[in-house]
């Protein structure tokens, strides 16, 4: 009984990972071809999600999701081209506290717009009761829709950044600008790309994770805090890393139910932040070398 | 004219490091700067690529005026730069890097002639072919300048500029490079050199400037300004006194 109670918070732990991940992923990406922090990603999840469950009352759930995520993709592409494009050599303090600002405001519009309402969509196959019984372990079908998905988009994002002339050219901007745009690449246009990624990939985690763990006008800013602590966990920058980081919280925020109160759960990642903030600020799989030399 | 710069001045906020800079390159010509540390050598190059906003002045490329426009216009001009310090995508294959200065070719929908540039700079750097598939931050000093003057290559410039090339190299080396630019210049280029290695640079170069503190001191045929007892006091190291005694 104890070992199937074990792999159940395993289970749990790894969905959480990965969810907290696919955040990550976003803060990455952007990171990498701008050196800010994106602090709007966690709202990127929530319009996305919101969205979809807005127009799942009139359109087949893959349809919904589909559009939800275009519009989240908009909305990412029209934040860099008003409020981050026009800056001439922004500094990192200043584009940090735009971005601040914008995701209290989208926050705010979503407030107007959705209400303060928890909703979710619908299980994508089953419902809430529907369980599959995998060696003892009780695990929902949506949980497999999450490790899936996110699984696909780390799979794609990995091809696109190794293998396509756009990704190389992301990565080429993130290595060095100047000689990136000496190479003919429009390093803004580079800028708004990332944002249109990074706000397709936070809708559609928003989309997979709704039916677990439902979706509100804030949800958004939980879910950054534990997106942020996995990317500075892994190490800023690092996608992969990100994803072994990402496992790593879930599966202690899933245990520590076990030794602490669940209240004290949410802890879990701020104490982990802080200590890695202050004894390691490369993250667990940066070099300590390559962070020396960066900026923020 | 290929490229002509009329009273430039440029430099960061409110400091000016370059007061009134003319100079002129013709097709064909491989033309150096020299000058001291700070005497405005990468400022004005980095100005000329787009790098840095001019405050006044013109700079025309191939009859167009290029002044105030973005890095990445000027370069699909057919202005490419080697910036100072290589500034090679280290995280990146050296591969990738050329594909990545490949990358104007594509622009103008000659996709075909990627691959053929690549392979004439690797005839021209045998060694670059042989680290293909190695990332650029681990090869070394020297290999990483090849590199660099390759990336740049592969945008098929007309004019080159490079950026002190020599810059941390070993003798034996900065010798190759030198060399290559020379065969560059063979090979149809027009190459604007800035360097600190005065002596090896006017060697090989048609026209020479001297810059100092901004403005251009003196200007002519390499090989006069080699001759100059101003310029082999300050910049080629010969003590000239000693030399009359």
């Amino acid at each position: 009984m104890i070992i199937e109670l074990f792999f159940q918070y395993l289970v749990a732990g790894i969905t959480y990972g990965i969810i907290y991940s696919t955040v990550a992923i976003g803060f990455n990406i952007i990171y990498n071809a701008t050196g800010i922090i994106n602090f709007a990603q966690g709202e990127f999840v929530m319009i996305g999600g919101m969205t979809a469950v807005t127009l799942n009352a009139f359109l087949p759930l893959p349809l919904a999701i589909i559009i939800a995520v275009i519009i989240t993709m908009v909305v990412g592409a029209l934040i860099d081209i008003i409020f981050i494009r026009w800056i001439v050599n922004p500094s990192v303090l200043r584009m940090i506290i735009i971005t601040i600002g914008l995701s209290i405001v989208i926050r705010e519009i979503a407030l107007h717009v959705w209400g303060d309402g928890v909703r979710a969509l619908p299980y994508f196959t089953g419902n809430e009761i529907t369980s599959l019984s995998i060696a003892g372990v009780h695990i929902s079908p949506q949980v497999l829709w999450v490790i899936g998905v996110c699984s696909v988009v780390v799979i794609a994002l990995n091809f696109f950044f190794s293998f396509t002339l756009v990704g190389r050219q992301m990565r080429a901007c993130a290595s060095n600008r100047n000689a990136a745009r000496l190479c003919g690449i429009n390093a803004k246009n580079i800028v708004t790309l990332s944002f249109v990624l990074s706000a397709g990939i936070g809708a559609l985690a928003g989309c997979v994770i709704s039916p677990i763990t439902y979706v509100q006008y804030d949800s958004g800013t939980g879910l950054a805090i534990k997106g942020f602590t996995v990317a500075i966990l892994g190490g800023l920058g690092n996608s992969m890393a990100a994803v072994a980081a990402g496992i790593i919280l879930g599966i202690l925020e899933s245990f520590s139910i076990w030794v602490l109160p669940a209240a004290y759960k949410d802890a879990i990642a701020i104490s982990i932040l802080l200590i890695i903030l202050f004894y390691r600020p490369s993250g667990l799989f940066g070099s300590r070398e390559v962070f020396r030399l960066k900026e923020f | 004219m290929m490229l002509k710069v009329r009273n430039l001045e440029a430099g960061y906020g409110k400091l000016k490091v370059l007061r009134r800079v003319s100079i002129h390159v013709k097709q064909g010509e491989i033309v150096t700067i020299i000058g001291a540390n700070g005497a405005g050598k990468t400022t004005l190059l980095n100005t000329i690529a787009g790098l840095i906003k001019t405050q006044s002045g013109e700079i025309m490329f191939s009859g167009k005026n290029i002044h105030g426009l973005p890095v990445e216009r000027i370069v699909f001009y057919g202005c490419s730069l080697v910036p100072e310090g290589r500034q090679v995508f280290s995280t990146m294959t050296v591969k990738e890097n050329l594909l990545l200065g490949g990358y104007v070719l594509k622009r103008k929908k000659m996709d075909g002639a990627v691959e053929d540039e690549i392979e004439s700079v690797y005839s021209l750097f045998p060694l670059l072919r042989e680290r293909k598939k190695q990332l650029a931050g681990t090869l070394s000093g020297g290999e990483q300048q090849m590199l660099a003057i390759g990336r740049a290559l592969m945008a098929r410039p007309s004019l080159i500029m490079m950026d002190e090339p020599s810059m941390g190299l070993a003798p034996l080396i900065v010798k190759d490079i030198f060399n290559i630019i020379y065969k560059l210049r063979e090979g149809g280029k027009t190459v604007l050199l800035v360097e600190q290695n005065a002596q090896a640079s006017l060697r090989i170069a048609d026209r020479g400037y001297v810059l100092e503190t901004g403005r251009v001191k003196l200007q002519g045929p390499a090989e006069d300004l080699l001759a100059n007892r101003d310029v082999q006091r300050a910049y080629l190291g010969k003590d000239i006194d000693a030399d009359n005694l």
